[in-house]
């Protein structure tokens, strides 16, 4: 079989990003402790402006510094990549505005409310064995592929 | 009057073991490219695999981590307890997955893409980002009035 059908811009970028996210996401958990998901800082970040009771949960104040910390270093470690491996110039996306802010509500909305994302239910979840992950996955995968097609199919 | 509980200090140690983590998750997140929206949509739309890969090598190693660490030792490196993954699977939880996967399925972006993207210079990605706050501030609002003693 051809494996440029599957993977028409190559595959081993893939595999070790991958390589890469699981490593961080276990030696944050090897020398802390600490589980790494990505969605919670939104919600612990808030807990320093919003007085609310469901902000001011210790999951999120108790967690709101490291989780900042971790979100920089996604920050740094995506323009290292980008200094030494990039073309030159920022990356842009064609994605309509209106497409990014709203879908990224519902992304926002539905990780907190579902308590995890692709990282959260994705990487740690299922390498945590945690079948309410597995579900959570399967259902994200699902009505991801059913909105992006119906998308596509809209513009076409 | 503050009613915000004392957050645990965390030592220097544990947030540069977070700060150099985070940056080895950014970094993987670029280099697989999965901090460009529309390869994310490619996948979704069935034209690129490479989100699996990601996915699966990711997962791979993560339970690697996540099962033997606690196995091999009491607590972590630093000294701390291993905390555990909470799950249930629950409404909130189906909900939550379901709008979750809606609103990645329309702009291709989740949270860890959306802030490792502005290390690639990728402004627009502000957006999804500016989304993504204002959902989970939405989120935390509507459960506070759900649920007034949580």
């Amino acid at each position: 079989m051809d494996v440029s059908l599957l993977f028409p811009l190559g595959w081993q970028h893939y595999l070790i990003g991958g390589l890469c996210i699981g490593a961080a996401v276990a030696l944050l958990y090897l020398f802390t402790g600490w589980i790494g998901g990505m969605s919670s800082v939104f919600s612990s970040t808030w807990s320093y402006l919003v007085q609310r009771p469901y902000f001011q949960q210790p999951r999120y104040t108790g967690t709101r510094v490291w989780r900042l910390v971790y979100a920089a270093g996604l920050v740094l470690g995506a323009g290292v990549w980008w200094l030494f491996w990039g073309e030159g110039e920022a990356l842009t996306t064609g994605v309509p505005v209106w497409q990014l802010l709203i879908g990224g509500f519902l992304v926002g909305y539905g990780a907190r409310l579902g308590n995890g994302c692709t990282s959260g239910h994705g990487i740690c979840g299922l390498g945590s064995l945690k079948k309410p992950s597995l579900y959570a996955v399967l259902t994200f995968m699902a009505t991801a592929f059913i909105t992006a097609n119906l998308v596509a199919w809209v513009y076409a | 009057m503050n009613t915000t509980p004392t957050p645990a200090a965390s030592p220097a140690s544990h947030l540069l073991v977070a700060l150099l983590a985070g940056a080895l998750f950014g970094f993987g997140l670029a280099l697989s490219t999965m901090v460009q929206p529309e390869v994310v949509l490619s996948f979704l739309r069935f034209q690129d695999f490479g989100l699996a890969l990601v996915m699966g090598g990711g997962v791979a190693v993560a339970l690697l981590g996540l099962q033997l660490a606690p196995r091999l030792r009491g607590r972590a490196l630093l000294g701390q307890p291993f905390q555990t993954h909470a799950a249930a699977w629950d409404r909130d939880t189906q909900l939550g997955a379901a709008l979750f996967g809606i609103g990645w399925g329309l702009c291709g972006v989740c949270p860890g893409p959306a802030i490792a993207g502005l290390g690639t210079g990728n402004w627009a990605l502000l957006w999804a980002l500016a989304g993504i706050a204002l959902g989970a501030l939405a989120q935390g609002w509507r459960a506070d009035r759900g649920h007034p003693a949580r």
